[in-house]
């Protein structure tokens, strides 16, 4: 009976292939509807004079330069502190680690820290950084709650590129009597470079999209700073001034224009990352470190 | 000499033992500060009065803190936003990885990438600029800023991270099980349903995680289309979400108050949800798919 | 060679900074946290205090009043701001008024309502009277749209129009430049702002409230009544820092009126 039902067969296939394609055009349609909109109301905003100023109200201008400028410094503190501390777990998980229970359960506990949301983050920054250790809410205070939230990316990333070196190179160096620190100084980790590298990018990727975490511990301020003085001074980064142009000032142009911002920077990190990624897949002979 | 490098292998082993448990560290200490945070207001307010008390008023006269409302609003929002974008996502997932035309599919494939690049607050806007209205004319209400609009924006964040986890599952699908289900004359979309599909289970289930994960703990994108008045839930009112309760009133909630503390215990609340529900997801794929 | 570059460069560095002490006057930081409302006339203030005082840097949070006023109390920021007058229970601080500002009760452009009495708004924002063609306007449902509870306008909103905790409204949020949008964004939609913040903007009206317009004018002399004070609250028997009362003495100055009009509320300095 089935064998012969082959005309109704291929008409459901055909269906099926139909809904697929609706589906996958759908998810173009909503693509392309948000970029479209973002550029179509923001393009026309994004002037020069935008992204180099700062807001004055004697002037009644707009100008998103200290958020600018605090989105780098925010990256910039989140990554000095995250990375070290990243790359050293990966390292003690591939090259160190006795036992295996503590490394599951390290890696339990990493897992963890990714199903969070951002806004319990921010929570419980703001009670540790804020009102337990005294801190001022600003770009340290912001800073160290991102640690918390682009450590788990980090130590993925590096842990990869790790297992990536080939074992053989590591117990060359052995054999040659040097001791495990040595082998990770000079050869394993020179060779994970790309990959420790893809971590970054894709860390920095993330924290240029976060806010939630941001509202409490780096604060709303729309002042132009220096490095020195973010640390310990409100400051509103690109997406938490997208959100306050957008509901609380009205001016949707600015908004829209800071997204447009927002869209070029996902788009060079996403880029870089998987140009950095081919990279540390192609890696052929391996790369000594001198000692 | 001997010594002194050993001396130096040991320091670095301890260094890296420290760096490696400051993941457990992080995570114990974000757990034992929500709940020194969150109980005390548990505590005064009553459990069953705070967790199915259906109205949160803090500020009124006679101060009410039920958060019932919140969590419903969550559940439904959160099953909505699955509703809609599990089967999208998939299906284009699907699309994607067997159907597309090579040079098609890298291109929805890094246009998808850069949607998953995308930060909240920009997925907020968009809602708030485009749907709001229109869900405002389309439904005649006296206001776009309802739950439907929510669940809306959180389905299209989900989209990417399904299309993308599971799109790399079902590429994974060895192309044995495909062929032999072809050479036994199936054709290609039932190989696709009832082969690979299957096979990518525990992949897509990942996805499906995944996506759920970040729609609970959205806040951003949907403060900005969800109303924020703290109604029961209802797919055409304005609606709070667990996440919004906590970021619209922290700012001007004062410190010390119960209020404040009603917001920490709120966030607890989230917390053991989001561990409930990965605990619970886990369990049913480690049951049902199998680990490979 | 690398001798006399180094000594040039010590130099220019004294130099450096002997000059910027001399161009110093005050320094330091002044902290302001609180009402949104307020934040175009202290936005003002701010910046020309601080072209004028290069070596200090001003800050403002806009957290609330309610916030504002638990910041000074507890010494988290040198002055509170507040859009409202204390309360009985606000004990150990001085609010010093330096400007006042009135509720506008603002509705979409394209309403054809003009005024509105207070008993009209109270019925509104109760929920007793749903639909605009009861009051005059068009067959269109009510939505209204309110602060959350910590916010100065709404307190003065709720205290004149008796409407304290019986306001339903259809959304709650957290600035009034955020009321004014949402009302922008609906036609149905009614709700109340700063002045300073409302006027100027298209796509809203201002209703006259029995009869009398929300203006400068009518603030001042009282007859506008949805009104409130904008305070600099400081706490009692503390003393601020050189740069915070200089700020203060600022913003309570002659010279800061011209600031604070602009800004479209009514300085109240003598």
């Amino acid at each position: 009976m089935k064998d012969t039902g082959m005309a109704k067969r291929l008409a459901r296939d055909r269906a099926r292939r139909g809904l697929l394609y609706f589906c996958a055009g759908l998810t173009c349609c909503i693509l392309l509807t948000m970029i479209g909109e973002i550029l179509y109301r923001g393009l026309g905003s994004l002037t020069w004079k935008l992204v180099s100023t700062q807001s004055s109200y004697l002037r009644n201008t707009i100008g998103i330069l200290p958020n600018i400028l605090n989105t780098l410094y925010i990256i910039f503190v989140a990554l000095v502190i995250a990375l070290p501390v990243g790359v050293g777990a990966a390292v003690y998980l591939t090259e160190y680690a006795a036992s295996k229970r503590l490394v599951r359960v390290i890696e339990f506990a990493t897992e963890t820290l990714t199903g969070i949301p951002s806004i319990l983050f921010g929570l419980v920054g703001m009670l540790v950084f804020l009102q337990l250790l005294g801190l001022q809410e600003g770009i340290l205070a912001g800073g160290l709650t991102l640690v918390v939230m682009i450590l788990p990316t980090i130590i993925r990333t590096t842990q990869e590129s790790l297992k990536t070196v080939p074992d053989a190179w590591r117990e060359g160096a052995l054999a040659l009597g040097a001791g495990k620190w040595r082998v990770v100084r000079t050869v394993v980790l020179p060779n994970a470079m790309d990959g420790i590298l893809t971590g970054c990018i894709l860390a920095a990727g993330r924290i240029v999209g976060e806010s939630a975490a941001l509202l409490f511990t780096a604060g709303f301020g729309f002042v132009l700073n220096d490095f020195a003085g973010s640390l310990q001074s409100s400051s509103a980064t690109l997406t938490v001034a997208l959100y306050v142009y957008a509901s609380e000032r009205g001016e949707t142009g600015v908004a829209f224009a800071i997204a447009c911002l927002l869209l070029l920077l996902t788009l060079l990190l996403n880029l870089a990352a998987d140009r950095a990624a081919k990279k540390f897949k192609n890696r052929e002979a391996p790369v000594c470190r001198k000692s | 000499m001997r010594k002194r490098k050993a001396a130096l292998e040991q320091l670095m082993r301890m260094v890296f033992l420290l760096c490696g448990i400051v993941s457990v560290a992080f995570v114990l200490l974000i757990s034992v500060y929500l709940i020194i945070a969150g109980l005390p207001a548990i505590r005064e307010i009553g459990l069953w009065k705070f967790l199915f008390g259906t109205k949160w008023a803090p500020t009124f006269s006679e101060p009410a803190y039920g958060i019932l409302p919140f969590i419903l609003t969550s559940i439904y929002g959160t099953a909505g936003a699955a509703l809609l974008g599990v089967p999208l996502g998939v299906l284009t997932a699907v699309f994607l990885a067997k159907a597309a035309p090579p040079r098609a599919a890298s291109l929805l494939h890094t246009a998808v990438e850069l949607l998953a690049g995308i930060p909240s607050v920009v997925y907020g806007l968009v809602g708030m600029i485009l749907l709001v209205p229109a869900i405002q004319r389309l439904f005649g209400l006296s206001s776009g800023a309802c739950l439907l609009a929510a669940i809306l924006v959180l389905a299209v964040m989900i989209l990417p991270s399904i299309v993308s986890v599971s799109e790399n599952a079902l590429r994974a699908v060895p192309e044995e099980y495909e062929q032999a289900s072809l050479a036994l004359g199936a054709t290609g979309t039932e190989t696709w349903f009832r082969v690979s599909l299957p096979a990518a289970k525990s992949g897509v289930a990942a996805s499906i995680v995944l996506g759920l994960g970040r729609a609970i703990g959205e806040a951003m994108a949907i403060i900005m289309v969800s109303g924020n008045v703290a109604n029961m839930p209802g797919l055409f009112r304005s609606v709070r979400f667990l996440t919004t309760a906590v970021a619209s009133e922290m700012s001007y909630a004062a410190v010390g108050s119960l209020q404040r503390q009603a917001l920490f215990s709120i966030g607890l609340v989230l917390f053991l949800f989001i561990m409930l529900l990965n605990a619970f997801l886990n369990l049913v794929i480690k049951k049902g798919g199998g680990r490979r | 060679m690398k001798k006399i570059l180094a000594v040039l460069l010590a130099a220019a560095l004294a130099a450096s900074a002997l000059c910027a002490c001399a161009a110093k006057g005050k320094s330091g930081t002044v902290s302001t946290n609180g009402s949104t409302s307020m934040e175009k006339v202290i936005g003002a203030l701010q910046e020309q205090f601080m072209s004028d005082n290069p070596g200090v840097k001003v800050t403002y949070d806009a957290t609330g009043s309610g916030t504002g006023i638990e910041a000074v109390m507890n010494g988290t920021c040198d002055i509170g701001l507040a859009s409202r007058k204390l309360k009985d229970t606000e004990t150990g601080l001085t609010a010093t008024t330096i400007a006042l500002d009135g509720i506008a009760i603002i509705v979409n452009a394209d309403n054809s309502l003009g005024d509105i009495s207070l008993d009209q708004i109270a019925s509104a924002f109760t929920g007793e009277t749903k639909n605009w063609k009861d009051l005059g306007g068009d067959d269109l449902e009510i939505s209204c749209i309110g602060r959350e509870s910590g916010s100065g306008t709404r307190d003065g909103f709720e205290s004149i129009t008796g409407t304290a905790d019986k306001c339903v409204l259809a959304q709650e949020l957290t600035s009034t430049g955020a009321v004014i949008e949402a009302v922008k964004n609906s036609k149905n939609a009614i709700g109340y702002a700063s002045l300073s913040a409302a006027q100027g903007q298209a796509g809203i009206k201002i209703l006259t409230v029995g009869g009398v317009e929300c203006s400068e004018a009518t603030v001042l002399d009282g007859t506008y009544a949805i009104q409130r004070p904008f305070n600099l609250v400081t706490k009692d028997g503390g003393k601020l820092s050189d740069a915070a009362q200089a700020f203060f003495d600022f913003a309570t100055s002659k010279a800061a009126a011209a600031l604070i009009t602009n800004a479209g509320a009514v300085p109240t300095a003598k």
